[in-house]
């Protein structure tokens, strides 16, 4: 990323979405503010914000059933179909959002991507052959979020909670609705935590109408059956960029960025591929790795920065390729900042699939050299600052804070949360003890290089060795 | 809940990609394979010395510290004898640990004076309590070791952001 893109990014005005997207965020946290207090409890205030985020739809095809719903909420009359249209109209605002966002960082990066393809006809809506034994628990999923949203996040207590529990034990069972579990999983244990909610003086308002929003959506029959779109098969060279991990209490993702240049030839493209499994809250840090050993041609390429070659691997459209350790080996050493420095710019960037477009999900990867580190630790790049995520580096990695405000080139990943924007960096070049190394989030993916990390390692990787034998003494009695 | 948001309460508000949980801290789990705030309690299952086979289910209610240890089978522990037993000791140690004893204390309501042990600082009475809702609690813990991984994507996770290193 140049200091002419970074400034052509962060050059615009309102949040940088462009014009209306204040609009939009303004209409998002009326409703939002609705579902603080229960929608069973609309002061005059909260009932007209509910009504505006319909009215925003007038001159749609979703203008009636969004004014119904409004009406009906309203005046008491909660139904499920009321939710579900209210929730398509929150998806909607945050789907143009996110279009706007990444129009713009796109446009700033000189980056290509193209549109997604139109459903062949019957297709979006066939559902898959797990369809049938998914809907009773997607009915358990909608009956838990419409007393949610009735009750609001105020009047969320310990019995509320709980009662999704069997819902996502349901869900977990069911491979087909995993987003969905994992999604509930995590929401339902802030709420747990944050109970009593009542008086606390500071909600994740935002937050937690994204949530309920996504998982009313994903809990609509066919939409996780239906998904996902049929894949090609690709082969050639993998250059890793970097691996992005997210984690909640009972999962962890690990997401790899990369950079596929085809066998035969044709254009490199950005793709990701990810690792998800199931873990416990006590299961932290470089032991999470542990948890995803069968890929281990995945987990070498990153610990020892090589470049991989597949064969016939699945990509779905939206540019996730599905991984396999069977169809891929391990190559030639790779560095990323090369790899990033090399292949990003001519590189073509996958189309967004309708259901992921919420600006939470833009991580577009960059390189970021020649800065100059500011105080608070944000990026100086000719005279504009990017502000730089520290807080959110995985402590399942080596990289630190103190390593990146010592760094002079990042590959990191643009983001878009609370207004503006923000660089999360995945790996970088640093002077350490006047040697130039480099350091990634992904080094540990065979363990931690550190001694102090790889002692703390061995105690924490007992954790699992511990909690299997008592499952396996306990659980099938 | 902690508010870990530069600006205070407006960013709070206004941000999608959030850690609401923080994360725990990493312990042995021999001993006491299970702790967890939950329900208004602070509750557990605690590995029997004796019987490697046998656990207990400890457990002391927020606010009024009444508390209940006895084996999944609901038999009752022999250590208590009108106080709280060494299982319920190991329990409250190893929340400690886990969540931080400001964590600990604050949802547990108990004033803790600097030094002392929080276990020594509570009030409460035996008071019987269901052990099969924590256990089964527990066996649900140790299901999600056996859920198996996936390499399609879950873009729901990018609302959930790995945090955590310092330095």
């Amino acid at each position: 990323m140049l200091a002419v893109q970074l400034a052509a990014l962060l050059g615009g005005d309102s949040g940088n979405a462009g014009e209306g997207a204040q609009e939009a965020l303004a209409l998002l946290d009326g409703f939002d503010d609705a579902l603080v207090h229960g929608l069973a409890r609309l002061a005059d205030e909260r009932a007209d914000a509910v009504t505006a985020l319909a009215a925003a739809f007038a001159a749609t095809p979703l203008g009636d059933r969004l004014a119904e719903a409004a009406d009906a909420v309203v005046s008491g009359s909660i139904t499920q179909e009321h939710l579900t249209a209210l929730a398509g109209g929150r998806v909607a605002l945050s789907g143009a959002v996110h279009d706007a966002l990444l129009e713009g960082l796109d446009t700033a990066l000189g980056r290509e991507r193209p549109e997604w393809p139109p459903a062949p006809d019957g297709q979006e809506t066939a559902g898959g052959a797990g369809a049938q034994s998914a809907g009773n628990v997607l009915g358990g999923v909608r009956s838990w979020l419409r007393e949610l949203a009735i009750t609001g996040w105020r009047g969320v207590d310990h019995d509320l909670v709980s009662a999704a529990d069997q819902v996502i034990e349901a869900l977990l069972a069911t491979p087909d609705l995993r987003r969905l579990a994992v999604l509930l999983d995590g929401f339902a244990a802030e709420l747990r935590a944050c109970c009593p909610i009542g008086s606390a003086d500071h909600l994740p308002v935002r937050r937690w109408a994204d949530l309920w929003t996504r998982a009313l959506l994903l809990a609509q029959d066919g939409v996780l059956t239906g998904e996902p779109r049929p894949a090609a098969t690709v082969s050639g060279r993998l250059l890793v960029l970097g691996v992005d991990v997210h984690e909640h209490g009972t999962a962890v993702q690990f997401q790899v960025h990369a950079v596929l240049e085809p066998a035969d030839g044709g254009r490199p493209r950005l793709v990701r591929t990810s690792v998800t499994v199931a873990k416990v809250d006590t299961i932290v840090g470089p032991a999470l790795w542990k948890l995803t050993q069968r890929h281990k041609v995945l987990l070498s390429a990153l610990a020892d920065r090589r470049s991989v070659e597949i064969a016939d691997m699945p990509l779905l459209d939206s540019g996730d390729l599905v991984w396999d350790d069977d169809r891929a080996f391990v190559s030639k050493p790779a560095d990323p900042l090369a790899t990033a420095r090399l292949c990003l710019p001519g590189a073509l960037a996958p189309a967004v699939p309708p259901l992921d477009r919420v600006p939470v999900r833009i991580a577009e990867p960059v390189l970021v050299e020649g800065y100059k580190v500011t105080e608070d630790g944000s990026f100086d790049l000719g005279g504009t600052v990017l502000t730089v995520d520290a807080e959110r580096l995985p402590d399942c990695g080596p990289l630190t804070p103190k390593l990146v405000a010592a760094s002079s080139a990042c590959v990191g990943l643009v983001r878009w949360d609370g207004g503006r924007w923000t660089l999360q960096p995945l790996a970088v070049q640093a002077k350490v003890k006047r040697e130039t190394v480099v350091v990634a989030t992904g080094d540990w993916a065979l363990g931690p290089t550190d001694p102090k990390a790889a002692k703390a390692e061995a105690r924490a990787a007992d954790a699992v060795t511990v909690l299997r034998e008592r499952a396996g003494r306990l659980l099938r009695r | 809940m902690t508010d870990r948001s530069p600006n205070g309460a407006t960013v709070w508000a206004r941000h999608s990609r959030l850690r609401v949980v923080p994360p725990v801290q990493p312990r042995k789990l021999a001993k006491v394979p299970f702790v967890e705030l939950a329900d208004g309690r602070l509750q557990g299952v605690v590995s029997s010395g004796s019987d490697i086979g046998r656990v207990y289910v400890s457990s002391i209610a927020a606010g009024t510290h009444n508390y209940n240890c006895s084996t999944n089978n609901n038999r009752p522990c022999g250590g208590l004898y009108g106080s709280p037993c060494k299982h319920l000791r190991a329990l409250v140690a190893e929340a400690v640990v886990q969540y931080g004893a400001d964590r600990v204390s604050r949802y547990l309501r108990v004033e803790v004076p600097e030094g002392a042990d929080p276990a020594d600082c509570l009030g409460g009475v035996h008071e019987p309590a269901p052990a099969a809702v924590v256990f089964s609690r527990f066996l649900r813990h140790l299901a999600y070791l056996e859920v198996p991984d996936t390499t399609l994507p879950v873009p729901e996770l990018h609302w959930f952001p790995a945090t955590g290193t310092v330095g």
